[in-house]
């Protein structure tokens, strides 16, 4: 019997602490593991008796890459709960704000990330010296997304704006026209960026994943939609614990999410991509299909390019948001607390983000369950990296790491976000 | 020349990952600064991670588990200056919320397995495991200020970093007192360096960068009460981002039950 390991003790390049393990023997992978050994912090415990309106600014601590996502899933389960809706100008000014993440994280994971992985880079300082051109496009093209941020939420991480029933001060016209000029740009680097990565090498991989992504009577999702999947399912985000749930995995540092009927699935951009191409404005279907992309894309290595695409709509949705803008009268809505269940769930950058609160009679959090993308991803992530290895076993160890490092870097995991509910694993062997 | 450029590290423990994102959020300045120093350790960014010794470490997160206790000691040793960024490593973060909770019952209530984990009860900073050069708080740090004190610590100088509190920085702004106008506001309690942001945008300050130096945190209270506020939301307020530092943990203390 030969048995072989490859293992990266400390991945790079992916926000929080992992590690990778795979097992050869006789020819097979037999194991393939994400082990995961970032400190649990315990988020859904120390959110009891914390008042509603405090959610938004703990849930944001829950991740540094992703803080409006969660604010974002919190004030929709909140207001579920409370029995009110944001609509209108507030609402839109909420996907402005996401927009502003969906450009900051995507343009960070796009060139800093993931490229130098296609290109055989380090890192983007590394690449930046044959590709200069497209990390400074990254760079220029994150710092709009951050801008969108700064101005409308108050600063980039973390941003103190964000309220339970709207915010708490409202963006004058004139503090969100600069915006659009830096976006104006943002787009045709945006746009580059996207011809760029077409023109990677990828790995002939595909897979007949279960997409799960959310969708939308008119628009690609942002914060609205039904729970959707490649297989037919449609739910409202209340019946999320029907169809999902969370398995304690023996071999496993954490909870994995699955569908309680089928298994593994995808969250992410690829899946809103493949359920969502029709939401598409035409130009952005077009510039898709000229990068390569059919209306479904099953490789998980040009996650890229639909993060590129993702990244001019973004842009675009931003522009067509703050040209539209007509200050509403009042930045909340009143609330009044009460006893309740309520349900939120909205797209982050790396797929859906759900949160479920339970008050009291006086706005207390009596319990909460947070289920975030990369814990939804991790039975997917560990599947690919199954496949991808069996079939480039002739490889010698540092290339098939290396590709093993890229197949994990496709989901954009983000440890961080995951950790809360992770039982802390021994390292080494 | 190359071969001497001062060799940086970024750590993390337990944390969110923004405070050394806010590095990488320098879209300015951060290809000027990988030339200006040897990123030997920075794995969020980089596939390069070079053995120590470090000329510079900066530790990002607070300490949780045993093993992290360990491994804190042993970046120490490799490190001529160790800086921590931000309220996790500076005051332990939003996870010391534990520190006044039974942290047993906490792992309970959120995982199945519970005997599987392996975390310590309280959420501390790394100042009560080893020596720091400098501490830099903020939830997130301030990037403008996270460049200062890197700038200064490569020419050898001390950082400028004010510690004052926020209601400096809003006077200094010109952005009218929520306080006086009723709005529950940490501001005259906590450190400076967000520039003042929470005012500006009519809400109170949570003050997520900790307590400045000094504060009287007792008179506040006071005020707060007078304006309406209960004793469980003073309560909550020291309850938060740096609910372990001890000026805001002792001010909790007193509004407890």
């Amino acid at each position: 019997m030969t048995a072989r390991r490859i293992a990266v003790d400390y991945m790079s390049r992916v926000e929080g602490e992992t590690a990778l393990d795979l097992e050869i023997k006789d020819g097979t992978v037999t194991s393939a593991q994400l082990r995961i050994f970032e400190a649990p912090r315990l988020f859904e415990a120390l959110l009891r008796g914390r008042s509603y309106a405090e959610a938004p600014d703990i849930t944001a601590r829950i991740c540094g890459i992703c803080p409006v996502a969660y604010q974002m899933s919190a004030v929709h389960a909140m207001e579920d709960a409370l029995g009110t809706r944001v609509e209108g100008q507030l609402s839109a000014l909420r996907r402005l704000l996401y927009c502003g993440e969906w450009i900051e994280s995507h343009a960070l994971h796009v060139v800093m990330l993931h490229a130098p992985d296609f290109l055989g880079f380090d890192d983007a300082i590394a690449m930046a010296g044959q590709h200069g051109t497209m990390v400074e496009a990254g760079l220029a093209l994150k710092k709009a997304g951050n801008h969108v941020l700064r101005v409308l939420g108050g600063r980039e991480i973390h941003p103190v704006n964000v309220r339970v029933g709207g915010f708490y001060r409202l963006p004058t016209p004139d503090e969100l026209a600069p915006l659009a000029d830096e976006l104006r740009e943002a787009r045709t680097h945006a746009k580059t960026l996207l011809r760029w990565v077409a023109g990677f090498a990828f790995p002939a991989y595909e897979r007949d994943y279960e997409f799960v992504a959310l969708r939308h009577a008119r628009d690609y999702p942002f914060n609205e939609g039904r729970i959707t999947s490649s297989r037919g399912l449609n739910i409202p985000a209340h019946a999320f614990s029907d169809e999902f749930e969370e398995r304690h995995v023996a071999h496993s540092t954490a909870l994995h999410a699955v569908l309680k009927r089928r298994g593994s699935y995808l969250v992410g951009p690829l899946a809103r991509y493949n359920l969502n191409f029709d939401r598409l404005p035409g130009e952005i279907q077009d510039l898709a299909r000229a990068a390569g992309l059919g209306p479904v894309c099953r490789n998980p290595f040009q996650s890229i390019i639909v993060r590129a695409v993702e990244l001019v709509y973004a842009c675009d949705e931003a522009l067509r948001l703050i040209a539209a803008y007509d200050m509403p009268p009042h930045p909340a809505l009143p609330l009044t607390p009460r006893a309740g269940i309520g349900h939120g769930c909205t797209e982050a950058p790396r797929g859906l983000l759900y949160h479920r609160y339970a008050l009291s009679a006086d706005g207390s959090i009596a319990n909460a369950t947070i289920v975030p993308p990369t814990s939804q991803n991790q039975l997917s992530i560990e599947e690919d990296l199954r496949d991808v290895a069996q079939g480039a076993l002739a490889l010698e160890d540092e290339r098939l790491r290396a590709l093993c490092e890229q197949t994990i870097r496709n989901y954009d995991p983000c440890i961080s976000c995951s950790c809360h509910f992770l039982k802390l694993s021994v390292r080494g062997r | 020349m190359a071969a001497h450029k001062p060799r940086l590290a970024v750590f993390k423990f337990a944390s969110c990952d923004g405070c050394q994102l806010s590095l990488l959020d320098c879209e300015d300045e951060f290809l000027a600064l990988a030339g200006a120093v040897e990123i030997a350790y920075f794995p969020e960014a980089s596939s390069t991670m070079a053995k120590g010794p470090y000329d510079l470490a900066l530790v990002e997160g607070s300490i949780t588990t045993a093993h992290d206790a360990q491994r804190i000691l042993k970046i120490r040793r490799q490190s001529k200056r160790l800086i921590t960024i931000g309220a996790c490593a500076t005051a332990g973060g939003i996870q010391a919320l534990r520190n006044f909770a039974d942290a047993q019952e906490m792992l309970a209530s959120v995982y199945a397995s519970p005997h599987y984990i392996s975390t310590l009860a309280k959420s501390t900073p790394i100042a009560l495991h080893v020596p720091v050069d400098f501490e830099l708080p903020g939830c997130p740090v301030n990037k403008a200020e996270l460049l200062e004190v890197l700038s200064a610590f490569l020419i050898g100088r001390k950082p400028v970093i004010g510690a004052h509190s926020v209601c400096m920085d809003c006077k200094a702004r010109g952005t009218p007192c929520v306080l006086v106008q009723g709005t529950p506001c940490l501001g005259p309690v906590t450190h400076a360096g967000c520039g003042a942001i929470c005012p500006a945008y009519r809400r109170g300050c949570y003050g997520c960068f900790g307590p400045m130096e000094q504060p009287n945190t007792a008179s506040l209270a006071t005020v707060w009460a007078k304006t309406g506020a209960t004793k469980r939301d003073i309560h909550r307020a020291f309850r938060g981002i740096t609910a372990a530092a001890p000026a805001f943990a002792k001010e909790g203390d007193a509004h407890d039950g």
